[in-house]
C-alpha cells in the first residue's frame, strides 16, 4: 500500500508549525513528542502505521476552527480523527500531516424528547449517545458492533452501518444536523432538527466522505423509542443456496426483521471452538431476530419458522426467554474474536445482492484453496453486507501481501456479481486502489470534484478514498479550475 | 426533445448550449426553469425487480403509476409514499419515477420510514458535460466513494439529468387502521403527536387537520402491519393516549383514502391562495402557524410538516427559525419575487453553487430553478 512521500518542507517548520498550533490551544492539547504521537500513528488496521508531525486535540468547534486555519494557512494536510477504530486506515496519518482529533469533544449539548433528536459533540462515543437517552425509553439506531469505541464523528464520516440497519437504516438515515468546519477555518451548519433539506442535500454528501470536505465538530441525530421486546431465532440449513433462499423468503413474505445474520462453516467451527455457544456443525447458520410485544414477537416468530421448516432445517431453535437470547447471539458476537484465536485476520465488507449469495461463498471457498489461507463468512444477510475474514499469519514473511490478493479478489467478485467494494467500513486506503474496479475514470472524477468545492488545496485527509495516480494533478496543485472562465449563472 | 436512450441524452447534451429544461412527467416542475424542453420519458423500462432483495432497477422515465403496479403485483411499494402533486398544482400529467427522485418526493410515511433519497441505491445521469456518470448501486449498503445519490435526490435536475436510478423496496403491509381524535387545538395536537411517535406502537402516519367549513378538527395516527400486530398496537395507543379523548377507529379503506388526501394535499386543491410547505421542528409547528397566520393550514409528520395556505404574494420566511419553506404553488411573478427554494446561509449557498459549477458548468439544466 502506497502513500504519498511526506513534503519535506512542512516537516522541516514542525517547530513553526506547533508554536501557532499552542498559541490556539491549550498545553496539553497539542501533541508533538514523537514518543506521543505514536498513539496516533494506526487505527485498526494496525498493518499501517506512520507517526503524525503534530495531534491536536481541541475542545470546541471555535478551537477546531483555529486550528483548520493555521493548518490552511501553512499548507499542511489535516487528518481528522475519531476513535480510531476505523478498519479502512481512514484515520492512518502521514509523517507531514496534523491528526486532529475530537475525543475531548464528547458533550452532549440537547436532548429532545418531543422532536425525538439529540445533538451532540461528535467525539462522543456511538454508545454513550444511546446511554444519554435509554433511560428514557429511547435510542439512538445505527449499532457498528465497535459501538463501545467509535465516534459519532468517525460514523458520520464512514456513514457506518449495524446489526439492526436491515430496519433502522444506516448513519446517513438517522443524521438530521452537522456543524462541520472547513478547511480554511469556516464554521458551516447543514441541516438542523427538521428533515430534509431545502436546497441540494449537502448532508447527504458530508456523510460517508471519509473526512475529506470538513471537520464535524456537532451532530444532531435522530433518537427513536425502543421497542417493547426483541428475541432471535437461530435456523441451521446444510446447505448456503438453501439459506440464502430461506432469507429472500422471509423477506417476500413481508416480514421485516430488524437482523438476518448468517455464519458459514468455518465460522461456525471457529466460533465454537472458542466461545461454546452451543451451535450446531452445519454448512449455514441464520440468526434472525425479531421486534414487539411478547405477541408480535410470537407471530412473528411463527411465520419465520414455519418458512424455515418448508426448506428443511438440520436446527431449529427459537429463544423463549432473554438467556436463551443470550446464547443464540453468543457466537455471532464472538465470532471475530473466535477468528482471531486462530491467526491473525483481515476483515472484508463488500456487498453483494444477496440473490448472488451461493455462487459467491461457492467461489470464495474455491479461492480459499487456491491461495491455501482459510477464510470465515459472517454476513449480514438481509442486506447482502458480507465480512468475509480472510485468515494470514502476519510473522509469516509474504503472508499479508498473500491475504491483501485474496482480499481483493473477493472484492472484485462482489462487483461482478453487482455489488460493491464496501458496505459500511469505508474505503480509506485499504480499497482505495480497487476503485477503478467499481468505478470509471468519470465517474471517480466527478466525487473529487465535490472535494474540489470543499476542500480546493485537497489538505484534508488527501491521499484517502481516491487512487493515488487519480487524485495526483489535484493533490499536487489543488483542484483543476473550472472548464469556463466565465459562468453563465453570473450573466 | 425525447432522447431513447441514455447515449442519445449524453450526445444531445454534449452537442447542446442548452439552456434545457428538463421534464418528467411535468406533474413537479415548481421552479422556474428556463429552456428548450428535455423529456426523459424515452429513457422507461424496468431493468432489475428482485422481490425477494427488495432490490428495484428502473429508467429514470419510467412513469411512478407503472412502478408502483408493478411492485403491487409482488405485494410491495415505495415506503416514502411519493405524493401526487398534479392536482394541488393544476398540472396534467403523470410523475416520473427520475421525477420523483429529483425532487426527492416523499410522503406522510417520510417521518419514519425515510425519503426518497433514503431509499434511493443508485443512479445514472448524464452531467452539463453530456457524460455519463454512475454512482451508488443496486445494493442496500453501500459507502464506496461519497453518496452522490442523495446528492442528486432533491437538486431537482440541477446537476444533471437522471437517466436510471436503483430503489429500494418495501413488503405492502397486510392491513392499516387510522385512530382519529376529534377537536383538540393544534398545540394539544403536536402534542399528542409526538406521544404516539415516542411509544412503541410504529406510528406510519401523524397529521393535524384543524377545523374547516364547519368540521372539527382531526387528528389523526396511523398504524400498518400484520393484522394481530395492528389490532394489538390500536389497543395499546389508545390506552396511551387517552388523556386526549377518545378515538375513533378508521379501517383500511377509509384508512387509505384519508391518507390519499393528506399525501397529495387535497384540501388545498380547490382553494385560492399560494402553497407552502414547511419543514419544521415538531413542538415549534403550532407557533409558526399563529405566527404566519395563514388561510388555512394542516400538520403532516407529527408536526414536523406545515401545508399553509396563504393569501397570494404573502412572505412568510421570516417566521420560520427552525427548518425552511418551499413556495410550492403560486403565480410566476410571486414565484419570482420570493423565491420558490428557501434561501440558504451563505456558506451552504456558495458550497452548492460551487457544487452546481462542477457538475453544470455551463449550466444547461434547469437554469433559473434553484440558485
Ligand atoms: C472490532 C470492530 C468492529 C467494527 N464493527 C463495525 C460495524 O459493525 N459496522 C461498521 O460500520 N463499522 C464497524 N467498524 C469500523 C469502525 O468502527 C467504524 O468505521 C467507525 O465509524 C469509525 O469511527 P471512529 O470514531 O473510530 O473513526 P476513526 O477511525 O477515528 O476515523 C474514521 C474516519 O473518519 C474520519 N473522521 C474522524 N473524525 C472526523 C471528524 N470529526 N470529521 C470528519 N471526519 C472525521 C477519519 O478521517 C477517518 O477517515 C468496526 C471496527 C472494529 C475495530
Amino acid at each position: 500500500m502506497d502513500m504519498p512521500s511526506p513534503n519535506v518542507a512542512l516537516i522541516a517548520k514542525k517547530d513553526r508549525i506547533v508554536s501557532r498550533l499552542r498559541a490556539v490551544l491549550p498545553d496539553d492539547a497539542v501533541i508533538s513528542d514523537i514518543a506521543e504521537t505514536r498513539a496516533y500513528e494506526c487505527d485498526a488496521l494496525t498493518a499501517y502505521r506512520c507517526p503524525p508531525l503534530v495531534a491536536v486535540l481541541p475542545a470546541n468547534t471555535a478551537e477546531v476552527s483555529a486550528v483548520l486555519k493555521i493548518c490552511h494557512e501553512e499548507g499542511v494536510p489535516v487528518v481528522p480523527r475519531g476513535a480510531g477504530t476505523s478498519l479502512a486506515g481512514g484515520a492512518l496519518p502521514t509523517a507531514d500531516c496534523v491528526i486532529l482529533g475530537v475525543a475531548r469533544m464528547n458533550d452532549v449539548i440537547e436532548v429532545n424528547y418531543p422532536d425525538r433528536f439529540i445533538k451532540v459533540q461528535t467525539g462522543r462515543t456511538n454508545l454513550s449517545v444511546t446511554g444519554a437517552v435509554e433511560q428514557d425509553g429511547f435510542f439512538y439506531a445505527p449499532d457498528p458492533s465497535s459501538q463501545l469505541a467509535c465516534a459519532i464523528a468517525g460514523n458520520i464520516a464512514m456513514n457506518s452501518g449495524g446489526a439492526h440497519c436491515l430496519k433502522y437504516g444506516v448513519t446517513t438515515n438517522n443524521l438530521l444536523g452537522v456543524t462541520m468546519v472547513l478547511m480554511d477555518g469556516t464554521v458551516v451548519e447543514v441541516g438542523g432538527a427538521h428533515m430534509d433539506s431545502g436546497g441540494l442535500d449537502l448532508l447527504g454528501v458530508i456523510c460517508g466522505s471519509e473526512g475529506q470536505l470538513g471537520v464535524v465538530t456537532e451532530a444532531t441525530l435522530r433518537i427513536l423509542p425502543k421497542p417493547e421486546g426483541a428475541l432471535p431465532v437461530l435456523i441451521g440449513y446444510d446447505s448456503n443456496e438453501v439459506a440464502g433462499q430461506c432469507v429472500s423468503d422471509i423477506i417476500k413474505a413481508g416480514i421485516l426483521p430488524v437482523a438476518i445474520e448468517f455464519m458459514d462453516r468455518p465460522c461456525i467451527e471457529a466460533t465454537e471452538a472458542f466461545a461454546k455457544a452451543g451451535y450446531p456443525m452445519c454448512e449455514a447458520l441464520l440468526i434472525i431476530e425479531v421486534e414487539g410485544s411478547e405477541g408480535e414477537i410470537r407471530d412473528q416468530l411463527d411465520r419465520i419458522m414455519a418458512i424455515a421448516k418448508t426448506h428443511n432445517p438440520v436446527e431449529l431453535r427459537e429463544a423463549k426467554d432473554a438467556d436463551q437470547a443470550y446464547r443464540i447471539w453468543l457466537g455471532r458476537k464472538s465470532a471475530f474474536g473466535a477468528m482471531g484465536q486462530i491467526n491473525d485476520y483481515m476483515c472484508l465488507d463488500g456487498t453483494i445482492p444477496v440473490s448472488e449469495l451461493p455462487y459467491v461463498l461457492r467461489r470464495i471457498g474455491e479461492m480459499s484453496k487456491e491461495y491455501g489461507l482459510g477464510v470465515g463468512n459472517v454476513f449480514h444477510a438481509g442486506d447482502g453486507n458480507m465480512h468475509p475474514l480472510i485468515l494470514y499469519n502476519a510473522n509469516k514473511p509474504g503472508d499479508l501481501e498473500k491475504c491483501e490478493a485474496f482480499g481483493a479478489d473477493i472484492l472484485k467478485l462482489c462487483v461482478e456479481v453487482g455489488g460493491c467494494l464496501t458496505g459500511e467500513h469505508g474505503v480509506g486506503i485499504e480499497k482505495r486502489d480497487l476503485m477503478t474496479v467499481q468505478y470509471a475514470p468519470v465517474d471517480l472524477d466527478r466525487q473529487m470534484a465535490v472535494k474540489d468545492v470543499f476542500d480546493p488545496q485537497w489538505l484534508l485527509n488527501p491521499a484517502k478514498v481516491f487512487p493515488l495516480a487519480s487524485s495526483e494533478a489535484r493533490r499536487a496543485g489543488g483542484s483543476a479550475p473550472s472548464a469556463s472562465g466565465i459562468h453563465p449563472r453570473d450573466i | 426533445m425525447m432522447p431513447k436512450t441514455e447515449q442519445e441524452l449524453a450526445e444531445l447534451v454534449a452537442g447542446g448550449s442548452g439552456p434545457f429544461r428538463i421534464a418528467g412527467g411535468g406533474t413537479r416542475t415548481i421552479g422556474l426553469a428556463e429552456g428548450e424542453a428535455l423529456s426523459t420519458r424515452g429513457l422507461s423500462g424496468v431493468k432489475l425487480y428482485e422481490p425477494g432483495s427488495l432490490t428495484l432497477v428502473v429508467g429514470a422515465g419510467t412513469l411512478l403509476s407503472e412502478v408502483e403496479e408493478l411492485l403491487a403485483r409482488e405485494g410491495q411499494r415505495l415506503a416514502f409514499e411519493a405524493p401526487s402533486l398534479g392536482g394541488l398544482l393544476g398540472v396534467e400529467g403523470y410523475s416520473t419515477i427520475g421525477g420523483v427522485v429529483a425532487a426527492n418526493a416523499s410522503g406522510p410515511r417520510r417521518m419514519v420510514a425515510g425519503a426518497a433519497r433514503d431509499f434511493s441505491l443508485g443512479v445514472r445521469f448524464v452531467d452539463g458535460r453530456g457524460e455519463v456518470v454512475k454512482n451508488g448501486g443496486r445494493v442496500m449498503k453501500n459507502v464506496t466513494g461519497y453518496d452522490l445519490v442523495k446528492l442528486m435526490s432533491g437538486s431537482h435536475g440541477t446537476l444533471g439529468v437522471l437517466s436510471e436510478v436503483s430503489l429500494k423496496t418495501q413488503p405492502m403491509p397486510e392491513t392499516q387502521v387510522s385512530l382519529v381524535y376529534e377537536g383538540l387545538s393544534a398545540d394539544r395536537a403536536v402534542a399528542m403527536m409526538s406521544a404516539s411517535l415516542g411509544s412503541p406502537f410504529e406510528v406510519s402516519g401523524a397529521s393535524h387537520l384543524p377545523e374547516a367549513g364547519g368540521a372539527a378538527a382531526r387528528t389523526v395516527l396511523r398504524l400498518e402491519g400484520f393484522e394481530k400486530s395492528v389490532a394489538y398496537r390500536s389497543g395499546s395507543l389508545q390506552a396511551l393516549l387517552a388523556p386526549f379523548g377518545e378515538a375513533a377507529v378508521l379501517e383500511i379503506t377509509d384508512s387509505e383514502a384519508l391518507w390519499l388526501g393528506i399525501r397529495d394535499v387535497q384540501r388545498f386543491t380547490a382553494a385560492e391562495g399560494d402553497v407552502w410547505r414547511i419543514s419544521t421542528q415538531p413542538s415549534t409547528a403550532a407557533d409558526i402557524v399563529a405566527a404566519i397566520n395563514p388561510l388555512d393550514a394542516f400538520y403532516d409528520w407529527g408536526g414536523g410538516l406545515i401545508w399553509a395556505l396563504t393569501s397570494s404574494g404573502t412572505d412568510i420566511r421570516a417566521h420560520i427559525k427552525n427548518g425552511h419553506a418551499t413556495l410550492v404553488r403560486a403565480a410566476e411573478a410571486d414565484k419570482r419575487r420570493l423565491g420558490v427554494f428557501p434561501p440558504e446561509n451563505a456558506v451552504v449557498a456558495k458550497l452548492s453553487e460551487g457544487l452546481r459549477r462542477q457538475f453544470d458548468p455551463d449550466a444547461k439544466f434547469n437554469r433559473g430553478m434553484m440558485g
